[in-house]
Order: structure tokens, then sequence, then C-alpha cells
């Protein structure tokens, strides 16, 4: 069946077949199969721009790989590569067990959480989620079932490799305990992006979970002023009756929104009341749908901002380049991009995946409406400042880097191609994304 | 690939002397495109472009060389994200009153060659699933004047043609962009008194990659051109042949 597919900004559409194996033999043999146009596997469709589109070629959506069991005596997780961690939470937090890292969305698939090393807000002391990887398995571009461990080279390109070494068909990775299924959140508002900082750089290590939403659209003294958040699994003491995890939709977005229903005066209005509704300080204890995936309770919100879509720039600079930093938020609040939520989060050791994205360092993102004029300008100029400060931007967010500065900002890029032209030598992975940068 | 921003990483510019074709090269490489294929005919020197410049031998009236053309362009830098066909020669109606042959000639480059282009065009974009052929049309085909009807009417065959291609493409990812210039004061018409509503070739490759990001179907150089043209064509003949030019 041939589709347009996007990614989760809808930008930017290309054609391809879409076949869903539900066994491993079925991927294997489409992979087999592929065209000359090459393949890539997709999964629940979250990464921003073309990382899981094939035009012309063949998209494997895996969503119908889905067994995964759970050991409790090892708190080993054996998922396939189409597990969700929406799934995977809904089971395991009534048993006391957490995934390792849970980025902004539970919608997201074992498979890409692998390919795209996502992390999420324990970044700082967890690392990212290819760091509680034990194994995996791979399905290569020759049809073999490949299984690798940490150390293996392929390995280490396949973590944040964006599915161009094969498809992952299994994942085994560590979960950790929790008692409670709520969690103890410290809220604090910030006045300027300094005090933002120095909050997180001094309290980080105290937390196993910390974030700051930023609000871009404040000026001159209050720019960077935040709202941070900091929160570590609750124990009994701390909640008197703990609540099953219970996720779900809260609220659907309607199908069709106006194009404008996000533009600069709703932005403006909304950043403002995020930030007056905060408490100046407040401890509370929070439902870990609400703490982890506020955006998860509105279905569909993507759609927001209209037919022409958004793009996402996250991006990190290394721990000594706050001035870059800086200097990226005060052209934003400067230049008014309206950007819906602006987030800053500080990041610890890397997973040591060739291509992926986290280092120690600060790391902002930023949603913007894909029609904005001089958009494409701005964020080139923030790409040569991000580079040259040794940063990158997130190719699971990107929908709109070029070639040359992929290989700037990600400088094991030639030794990823070489593992990868070695597992895949005619290229049969190939996305969208792998051509616009020439991966 | 194109981006979430409208921007291009390769192009293939056929006609690889075309002043307009040029310029929006260049405008192209200028907001991030990063190769370019100049197809011309030979004795040809690249102008810097600004981006990695590749130069491919082509003959518009060597059709049954076109393929080769395509074949080397996607293997010097793979996927073509945007197909240029900006190859054409002017001449006058008097000249071509004179020489019947020379007229021939000139619509086979203006209409055949775009034809042969066109199709292999289409042929490789709809394999990718994405891609964009840009069609230099011209006001001169939008209603065909007794002053330069040769051209003329080489101009309305390439537009229709164009339409109906962009038609067949329809839902493959592949599209086609007319672009639809009025006078262009340059090489091409040196000597000629600009018409009214004149352009400069910067002007068309401005409107043109505007009309690319947007991914718009087809675009009048300047815009004001599209609805006079929708008034022009419904002007008795009568009225219309006694048009100075």
């Amino acid at each position: 069946m041939t589709t347009f597919l996007t990614g989760w900004g809808r930008t930017a559409p290309t054609p391809a077949r879409l076949a869903r194996p539900r066994s491993v033999g079925q991927l294997r043999e489409l992979v087999a199969s592929a065209p000359r146009r090459g393949v890539v596997a997709r999964g629940l469709g979250r990464s921003y721009g073309d990382a899981a589109q094939n035009a012309g070629g063949l998209v494997v959506d895996c969503t119908g790989l889905d067994a995964w069991t759970f050991d409790e005596g090892s708190g080993l997780v054996t998922a396939s590569g189409g597990v969700s961690l929406h799934t995977l939470m809904t089971a395991l937090v009534p048993q006391g067990w957490f995934v390792p890292v849970s980025p902004g969305t539970r919608h997201v698939t074992v498979g890409g959480a692998v390919a795209a090393d996502v992390h999420g807000k324990n970044h700082h002391r967890d690392s990212s989620f290819g760091a509680h990887v034990r194994s995996l398995t791979l399905v290569t571009a020759g049809g073999e079932v490949l299984t690798l461990r940490p150390g293996h080279p392929l390995f280490a390109a396949t973590v944040g490799g964006m599915g161009l070494t094969g498809v992952i068909a299994e994942v085994t990775f560590g979960c950790v305990p929790i008692r409670t299924s709520m969690m103890r959140v410290d809220v604090q508002r910030t006045a300027d992006l300094d005090e933002t900082m120095a909050v997180m750089a001094d309290s980080d290590h105290r937390h196993r979970y910390t974030v700051a939403w930023i609000d871009l659209i404040a000026r001159g003294r209050r720019m960077g002023r935040s709202v941070l958040t900091r929160g570590d699994h609750a124990t009994p003491a701390e909640v008197k009756e703990a609540p099953p995890f219970a996720p779900g939709a809260l609220a659907r977005a309607p199908a069709w929104v106006p194009g404008g229903l996000l533009n600069g005066l709703s932005l403006r209005a909304f950043n403002e009341l995020w930030y007056r509704r905060a408490p100046r300080r407040r401890t509370l204890t929070q439902g870990i749908a609400p703490f982890f995936h506020p955006l998860d309770g509105v279905e569909g919100w993507n759609r927001m901002y209209g037919p022409r879509g958004f793009v996402q720039y996250q991006f990190v600079v290394p721990l000594g380049a706050e001035e870059t930093l800086r200097g990226i938020v005060a052209t934003l609040s400067e230049h008014g991009s309206p950007s819906f939520l602006t987030v800053l989060k500080r990041f610890g050791p890397g997973s040591g995946g060739l291509l992926s994205f986290p280092m120690p360092g600060w790391t902002l993102a930023l949603d913007l409406p894909a029609g904005g004029r001089g958009l494409s300008g701005l964020l080139r100029g923030f790409d040569r400042r991000v580079a040259g400060a040794g940063g990158r931007v997130y190719l699971a967010k990107d929908a709109r880097l070029g070639a040359a500065m992929m290989a700037e900002m990600y400088p094991e890029l030639e030794r990823w191609r070489r593992i990868r032209d070695e597992a895949d030598p005619a290229g049969l992975f190939r996305s969208d994304l792998a051509r616009r940068l020439r991966l | 690939m194109k981006n979430a921003l409208g921007g291009v990483d390769t192009v293939l510019l056929l006609g690889g002397r075309s002043e307009i074709g040029l310029e929006i090269v260049r405008l192209l490489a200028g907001l991030g495109a990063g190769r370019v294929v100049l197809a011309a005919r030979d004795g040809f020197d690249p102008p810097d472009l600004g981006a990695e410049v590749h130069v491919v031998p082509f003959d518009a009236l060597d059709v049954h060389g076109h393929g080769a053309v395509f074949a080397r362009a996607t293997e010097l830098v793979g996927d073509l994200d945007v197909v240029i066909s900006a190859f054409g020669v002017l001449g006058t109606q008097e000249r071509y009153d004179a020489d019947p042959a020379a007229a021939a000639e000139a619509v086979a480059v203006n209409y055949g060659a775009h034809v042969s282009v066109g199709l292999h065009a289409a042929r490789v974009l709809r394999e990718q699933g994405h891609g964009t052929l840009v069609v230099l049309s011209s006001v001169a085909g939008a209603r065909v004047r007794k002053a330069n009807f040769v051209y003329g009417s080489a101009k309305a065959g390439l537009d229709g043609f164009a339409q109906g291609l962009g038609d067949a493409l329809h839902g493959s990812g592949a599209r086609v962009l007319i672009v639809r210039p009025g006078f262009v004061i340059g090489r091409m018409t040196k000597g000629l008194a600009p018409a009214p509503m004149s352009s400069t070739p910067r002007q068309v490759a401005l409107a043109t990659v505007a009309a690319l990001r947007a991914g718009a179907p087809s675009v009048w150089v300047p815009r004001a051109l599209g609805p006079a043209f929708r008034v022009l064509r419904l002007l008795p003949r009568a009225l219309w042949r006694r048009l100075p030019r």
C-alpha cells in the first residue's frame, strides 16, 4: 500500500510502500524483498522530521512486533522493537517498576527509543536509553538476525543510528524499581536565564528528574525566566494513597484545527499564563503521566499548528558554552519567535552511541510553526553557532539540517559510516533523513 | 530531499547557460543547496555558484542523448530535488518567415526537446517519490501573438505539456512548477525594447524560488500578468491582432 508519510511535525510528506510484519520471519522477508529505493523501520511516528520516511521505497511499520517479557529478579525487560513505552508502563508501574528513560511522550516504540537514543528528564544522572540496553537483535541488510551487546561496533552504530544499520527486532534493557506510582515534585519559578542555569547546575544532582520550561517571549531583564520542575519517585510515606498508573488521553484536539490557532498572539498569552500560574516555590505530588508526558493528555496536539506543520529545533552545547546558549535565547527573544513549549535541560554523560545526540552540556528544545518568515535563515544561523561551540542538533527532532552541518556536528560520523558500510554495503537501509543529510 | 522549510539539496539545470536558470540555482545555493549539475553544450565554463558544481554535456536537439544526461546527473549527486528545464532560443519572426527550416528547428528546441527532457525528468522524479520539475514557459504562449507566433506557439505547446505532466504526476510525490514570465530583460532579448510588465532574470528567479518553497503549481512573473492574461485571453481576435507587438 503506497502512503504519504510525515513525521510528528507534519512537514514534507513523501510516498512509500508501507508494510506491517507480524513476526521477525515476515520482517526478514520484507527486508530481503526491499526495492531499489531501500527500506527503513517506522514505529509510532514521533520523530519530528523525516527519519521514518523513505520516498519511493519501503517503510516497515514495526508496531505489529509487540511481544515482551519481564523478569522481576533481574529487572530486565525483553521487548520486540514495536512495543511502546506506554504498554510497558501500563503493565510495569503497578508491579513497582519504571522504564529507565522516558522521553516527553510515552508513545514511542522501544526500537525507536534505541534508534534515536532518546533521553528524558533524568539524563543528568542516568544518561540516555541506549545506556540501559543490555543487548539488542538487529535484522541486517544480509537478512541475518544479529544479537549485539555494548562494546560491539555495530551496537555503537545502532544506538542513535536512526534505523540505518538495520531493523531493531528486539531489545533487552534494565528497568528501575519504584515504590509508588506518584512523583514528588518541586516547582520553582526563576527570574531570568542566569538564575535558571545556576539553580539547575547547583541542585540537579539532588533529583532524579529535572527540567526547565523557558518563557521565550519575555525580553530584557526577564529574558529566560523559567519554571523549574525537579522530581523523584515518591516514597509511600510521602503519599497517603498511591493511585495505580492510569494514563489515557484526557482531552482530544479536534480532527480539524484552524491553521492559525497557535499563532504569535495565542502563544504570547500561553507563555504568560504558564509562567504566572506556576507558584514561586512549591512541593507537590503528581502522577506519572502529568509529570512526564503532559502533552500526551492532548491527543494529536501536533495538529494545532495547522496544515503547514511545525519544526522542533533542539540543540545541545557543551558545558562551558553557556554564552552560545545565552546568545541564542537572546536572539529568539528579540526575534519574537512564537514557541509553544521551550524546554531547557542539563545533560550528563552520553551513552557511547556514535550518532547519539546527548553530551554533557545544555540542551534547549523549541517548537516553531513551519510557515514562519525568515525561519530557515534564523535556524541556519543557530546551526553555525551551535556547531562553532562544539554542539549539535538532535536528529530525531530535525527536519531541515544540511549535510555539511551534520558532518561538522557529529565528529564520529566517518567512523559510523565505516561500520554501517560494512554491515550494509549496498545502502539498503535508507530514509529521507539519510538522503537529506547524505548519511 | 526537500526539507521541512522548503530548502533543497540537489539541482539539475538543463540549459546551463540560461541567465534565469543560473539565477535560480544561485538563489537555491544561497538557501542551502549543496550540489548542482549544469547541463550545457560543450565549451561551457561554469560560474561560481556557491555550491559544488558539475558540468554535463547536453545538446537539446540530441533527444537520444537526454537519458544519459539524467543518468549522469543522478550518478553525480543522487536524488534530484529540483530539475530546471531552462534552455531555449527566441529568434525573430522575420527570420523565421524567411527561413522556415530555422523556425522548425527553433520549435524543436523550445518544445520538442522540452517534451523529451520533461518525460525523462518525470520518470526519475516519480521513482524517487519526490522532486520538482521547473518548466520555463512564457506569457508568449498564454495567447499567441502575430509578432512572434513561432516562438509563442512552441511555448503554448510547452505550457500545455507541462500542465498535463503535472496532472499525470499528481499523487506520485513529484511535482511540476510552471513559470510564466513576461518580457525578461536579459541576454536573450538584447536589442529589443522592453514590453510592459517586464522583469529581470533575478526577479523571475526570486518568484520561482518562492513558488518552489510554497509548492505552487505555477507562477506568473510579475504576478499581475496572471489576472491580466485571464482578461486578454477573452479579447476578440479582431482586437488581439491589432496589438502592436
